[in-house]
């Protein structure tokens, strides 16, 4: 058992690490607030938390292929205004509206792993490309801000949980990643991806369906994205075609993916991690905030926060003492 | 014997370079078969053709006597083809287990079932002789001898009926070498057909029961084993009569006895995988590393070269101490170190660069002034010597990735040469490379020695460390544990010194 | 010349030609919509904005050879604007003086924080410049917002980047001339340059040959960020007012003209002469587009699109079985 355990921790250590850095900042972030520990406050945090948290869990997947997806956050703003549209109505109607969004952004993602796989275009440029026309798209949709939301569904999702206290946002959190991460990364095709991201040329000669894993990465990112645009539109109760958001929210993914412990060179990693490494940023900033940090000074902490998580994986180097293993 | 599988008239043509044409094969179950020839004799693509990693131009696969294309590794996996590859086709950030079993995992509710995958590996383990290998490990902390073990367990999970084998053993123990011609010969009693690729003649004496010659891509001859001798065999290989491998060896001088050493080292030690390591070089030597795989051989040369931190002990160069910092430090005129890397494709060359870019690399500054390229000296240097080395390229500004793996090795070695090195670090240089050209570094060594070089040679090849080298120096955990010499240098005292403290298994296991 | 004929023949000449191509389509197709465009005086006006994007793609493309990626351009760019401008506004004739190359050492300085960061701390290029971005951001707002400092381009910056004093040629093109034929010479016929494209290639082998890999990636980054700070410089004597977020249209647009232009991505191969073509292409890209007053989703649409095809075309890469 003891064997078990050790190198299931050596192999998640990193997605840990962010998780009890989150508790730890977020500890902080409470215990300062004003009014701390009560519902409305756990409910903004987690309505801001989770958006970032699942385009960051998109980001994961690509990533743990070695790959990358720089249109996340347009895919995310495209599912925002296209919800601003669909998601009215009726029940019924939104809840339709709500198929056909995650749909378009499947379908995104669709073609995102068409390019990269038939068209065999690094994803870096194909994604920087393809995030350019889905955010045209979403600005037809959008030209200016505005739209609407069914009402009933956005109040419950931005609410918490009667009796318990608990926020919505966090229980659908939850079911994103029972429902799509865990069963991707315990299947096949999600073992296949990491095989893909640590060695490609190892995982084709030992048979791996290298094609259509991709294919498969990038549609599930591009319906987690989409998943996000969702609930933000919940959130905001509109749409609008910001691409300083969308610019924002893809930027934003990758710090989380890193700062919960996956590499960018692909192979290992989690995007529970990435979710605890979303959290983490989000609860910084407004940690900031809550110190009474002047707003001006903000943006540059939050910068060089950003810079120091991400450099920590140096102090590793200390311990090198062949130099040829810092070199790929 | 019926043959379960034949290619017939298979041909592969990349860009102008004939690997393969018209080429034939055949094996039976129940038999191993050897294929013999130098590289670039076509053996490793006619093995990639049998695995499905690559499609035969022309030709036909006939397998059980149906015949079929495999498009992906995968269809020829299905089929009960495995192949256990040089470059190993192992994950290294997977577990043990789930290298084993990532072409068809078990399942369980549409997800991998991990309780019967780890079953599973560990039978595979098993059968492969490397019980100790937890089936939960990732690969990437495996040393390369148990890597390879877990690569052929993988291998055997398939539960295949045609088993290949390229250049398996190169990187195991003497141990595990054991192990394994055992379980080969095991698998044949139970009926697989198993091709196996060596240079290594004393195991294809050994292990063969069919052998199979190939030259410049065509087939020459298949014939029982035992039924011709080495040489007659080599000669196939080869297409003409070698007399002598070896240039001669001077007689041991006593005035060059007498005169201080090129290269002193005096208790070099580093990270507790050298320890005290006394070693000197006399001017006009050539000086072995011998000993088995991973005993500290390449952190050796590492460590005179300046790419490992924290090495103590001395190292003196004509007598003067120096410290080398890095690679760039000891390239400098003042040192003059000059190491040739194992892995030629990784560490010793830009593949997609021109033939000319990576000659001149490493002497680039002295061919220039205030950074900028002198082109004319550059291009006089390289056209000399790519004619100095008898380099066959057909274009220097043609990609180094285009030349045979022979020739690759020549620029490598070419390009060290362009700086007038004092000490030059060959590990495994004739590793891949056919005979011809082996033979061409093998007299180039001696000439460099001649001159007045400082040379060491690691070489995993007992024929060369004994008819290149002067002295070998045995490695085994870090520590050189004998000196060989003269009359004493045989395969039986490296051997021997080889297996230090008796127990036969290398620590680095 | 030869050497470059060679050069071009080696780097893939087809992407240069496939680019030029398309160049010289586009500009058939403008001339469609409105005789104009083949004037001199517009073609002159196309390669004077050009010259910014020129700038820019050039830092952009030499960190691409090495096998990274620069995405602290944006806010580089506003570090150049900004910090000039102050500059002429602290100082005062003294400031107005030093302000241009004062604004391009600062971007120098994060460029070499960059090249630290990546060569020495071995953080991956992207989550690090994208850490630098964040931070030169954070410091821009302190600064203009604590302490609102001049924000109007020097006179010598203005004259710069939209005067034309040789010949009728637009300075700002000179300037990324003289910008573009260092850095050709640099890639081609120095040591340096031979090392950038050895590392872009495998940087273990560069290593191992004594190139000084680390120095040499520091160098790059350091010219990366000199480069965004320039062509800060040059949009601020444009528009005669540096402003925030004024390099955020740049980052995208130099990556695309890299990229089209025949340069790998993953780094080790490419020619300048083909992110020359290709920011000639994006910048009559974006002219056209706006000319023909499509609306900007159109705009954006079409750019994506455009790309992805050209790559199809041009940028592939190989299948596993070759």
């Amino acid at each position: 058992m003891n064997a078990e355990w050790r190198y299931h921790l050596s192999e998640h250590k990193g997605a840990y690490a962010a998780a009890a850095m989150f508790v730890l900042v977020f500890a902080l972030y409470i215990g300062k607030h004003q009014t701390g520990w009560t519902v409305p406050v756990l409910t903004t945090a987690a309505n801001k938390g989770v958006l970032l948290a699942i385009v960051a869990m998109a980001q994961t997947l690509p990533v743990l292929t070695a790959g990358i997806d720089l249109s996340v956050g347009m895919v995310f703003v495209l599912a925002n205004c296209l919800a601003s549209h669909l998601v009215v109505g009726s029940a019924l109607q939104a809840g339709f509206g709500v198929v056909v969004v995650l749909a378009v952004g499947a379908l995104c993602g669709l073609i995102n792993g068409l390019i990269i796989v038939v068209g065999r275009l690094q994803p870096i440029i194909t994604t920087l490309a393809t995030g350019t026309v889905y955010f045209g798209l979403a600005l037809g949709l959008r030209p200016v801000p505005g739209g609407d939301v069914h009402a009933g569904l956005a109040d419950a999702l931005t609410g918490a949980l009667p009796g318990v206290g608990i926020p919505a946002m966090l229980i659908v959190l939850l079911a994103v990643v029972v429902v799509v991460w865990l069963p991707y990364r315990r299947s096949a095709l999600g073992r296949a991806a990491l095989a893909i991201g640590s060695s490609e040329p190892a995982a084709y000669m030992s048979g791996v369906a290298i094609g259509k894993t991709k294919i498969v990465t990038y549609t599930l990112a591009g319906l987690l994205a989409a998943i996000g645009g969702v609930l933000l539109t919940f959130v905001t109760y509109s749409g609008e075609a910001s691409s300083a958001i969308g610019g924002v929210y893809t930027l934003n993914s990758i710090a989380a993916v890193v700062i919960g412990g996956t590499s960018l060179a692909g192979g290992a990693g989690s995007a529970i991690g990435s979710v605890f490494g979303a959290m983490l940023l989000r609860t910084i900033g407004d940690l900031l905030f809550v110190f009474d940090m002047e707003p001006l000074w903000q943006p540059l902490f939050q910068g060089v926060i950003l810079l120091t998580a991400v450099s920590l994986g140096a102090l590793q180097l200390l311990k090198v003492s062949n130099r040829l293993d810092l070199f790929r | 014997m019926q043959p379960i599988l034949e290619l017939i008239d298979v041909s592969k043509r990349y860009g102008g370079v004939r690997a393969l044409e018209r080429a034939r094969f055949a094996c039976a179950p129940g038999r191993i078969h050897a294929l013999l020839g130098e590289n670039g004799a076509g053996k490793s693509t006619l093995i990639k053709m049998m695995a499905g990693v690559v499609q035969p131009d022309e030709g036909r696969i006939v397998l059980e006597g149906r015949e079929r294309r495999f498009v992906h590794p995968q269809e020829a996996v299905g089929a009960g083809i495995a192949c256990i590859f040089q470059e190993l086709s192992l994950m290294p950030d997977l577990s043990v287990a789930d290298n084993i079993c990532i072409t068809n995992p078990p399942r369980r509710f549409g997800l991998v079932d991990r309780a019967a995958q780890r079953r599973i590996a560990e039978a595979a383990l098993k059968r492969a002789g490397a019980e100790d290998i937890h089936p939960l490990a990732p690969v990437g902390s495996l040393s390369l001898s148990r890597r390879q073990m877990v690569e052929i367990a993988k291998a055997l999970a398939r539960e295949p009926k045609i088993l290949i084998l390229d250049e398996a053993t190169s990187a195991l123990t003497a141990a595990d070498v054991q192990r394994v011609f055992t379980l080969l010969k095991r698998l044949r009693d139970e009926g697989l057909a198993i091709v196996y690729i060596s240079h290594r003649m004393n195991e294809i004496a050994e292990l063969a029961d069919d052998c199979s010659v190939f030259r410049n891509g065509r087939h020459v001859a298949t014939f029982a084993a035992g039924t011709h001798s080495d040489a007659q065999t080599v000669e196939m290989m080869i297409g003409r009569d070698i007399e002598h491998a070896f240039p001669p060896k001077p007689a041991a001088q006593e005035a060059s006895a007498a005169a201080a050493p090129a290269l002193d080292v005096r208790g070099l030690s580093w990270n507790g995988r050298l320890h005290d390591i006394d070693l000197d070089v006399r001017p006009g030597e050539i000086v072995g590393l011998g000993g088995l795989d991973g005993q500290g051989q390449r952190e050796f040369f590492l460590a005179l070269f300046g790419v490992l931190r924290g090495v103590q002990g001395e190292v003196r160069l004509d007598g003067k101490p120096v410290q080398v910092r890095s690679p760039r430090a000891a390239k400098r005129r003042e040192i003059g170190i000059a190491l040739v890397p194992e892995d030629r494709k990784t560490d010793g060359l830009m593949l997609p660069m021109s033939v000319r870019d990576n000659l001149g690399f490493a002497a680039l500054e002295r061919m220039s002034r205030a950074g900028v390229i002198d082109g004319d000296a550059e291009a006089k240097a390289v056209d000399a010597m790519i004619a100095k080395l008898s380099i066959k390229a057909p274009d220097p500004a043609d990609a180094v990735g285009t030349l045979s793996g022979g020739n690759q090795q020549k620029v490598v070695i070419a390009k060290w040469l362009m700086n007038a090195p004092r000490v030059i670090l060959l590990s495994d240089p004739t590793r891949g490379i056919d005979v011809g050209t082996k033979q061409e570094i093998y007299v180039l060594l001696r000439k460099l020695a001649d001159d007045g070089a400082a040379v060491l040679l690691y070489s995993t090849d007992y024929a060369e460390l004994i008819g290149c080298c002067d002295r070998v120096a045995v490695f085994f955990d870090g520590r050189i544990v004998r000196w060989l010499a003269g009359d004493a240098l045989t395969e039986h005292a490296l051997v021997s010194s080889a297996l230090n403290l008796g127990n036969g298994e290398a620590r680095a296991a | 010349m030869t050497e470059l004929a060679l050069r071009l023949r080696k780097s893939g000449h087809l992407p240069v030609v496939a680019a030029a191509g398309c160049t010289v389509l586009l500009l058939l197709v403008g001339s469609l919509y409105s005789r104009n465009f083949l004037s001199a005086d517009y073609l002159l006006l196309q390669l004077q904005i050009a010259s910014f994007l020129g700038v820019v793609a050039t830092g952009a493309m030499i960190v691409i050879l090495l096998g990274g990626i620069d995405l602290s351009v944006p806010w580089l760019v506003t570090v150049g604007g900004v910090m000039s401008a102050a500059a002429a506004g602290w100082w005062g004739a003294t400031g107005a003086a030093i302000a241009i190359p004062f604004g391009i050492a600062c971007g120098a300085l994060f460029g070499f924080v960059n090249g630290v960061g990546v060569a020495y701390l071995r953080v991956p290029s992207m989550i690090f410049t994208l850490g630098i971005n964040a931070v030169a951001q954070g410091l821009i707002v302190v600064q203009t917002g604590g302490f609102a400092p001049q924000d109007r381009s020097t006179p010598t910056m203005h004259l710069i980047a939209t005067g034309r004093s040789l010949l009728g040629i637009p300075n700002a093109l000179l300037v990324w001339a003289v910008i573009g034929a260092a850095t050709m010479f640099m890639l081609h016929r120095t040591v340096l340059g031979r090392a950038i494209y050895a590392v872009g290639n495998r940087e273990r082998a560069a290593y191992l040959s004594g190139v000084d890999t680390r120095r040499v990636t520091l160098l790059c980054f350091v010219i990366a960020g000199a480069c965004s700070a320039a062509a800060g410089v040059l949009l601020t004597g444009y528009s005669t007012k540096a402003y925030q977020a004024m390099g955020d249209a740049y980052l995208l647009p130099a990556i695309a003209a890299v990229v089209l232009g025949g340069t790998n991505i993953l780094g080790g191969r490419g020619s300048y002469l083909g992110t020359v073509v290709g920011v000639i292409l994006i910048t009559l890209l974006q002219s056209i587009l706006s000319v023909m007053q499509i609306p900007e989703m159109g705009r954006q649409v079409i750019y994506g699109v455009v790309i992805i095809t050209m790559l199809l075309v041009y940028g592939r890469g190989r299948r596993h079985a070759d």
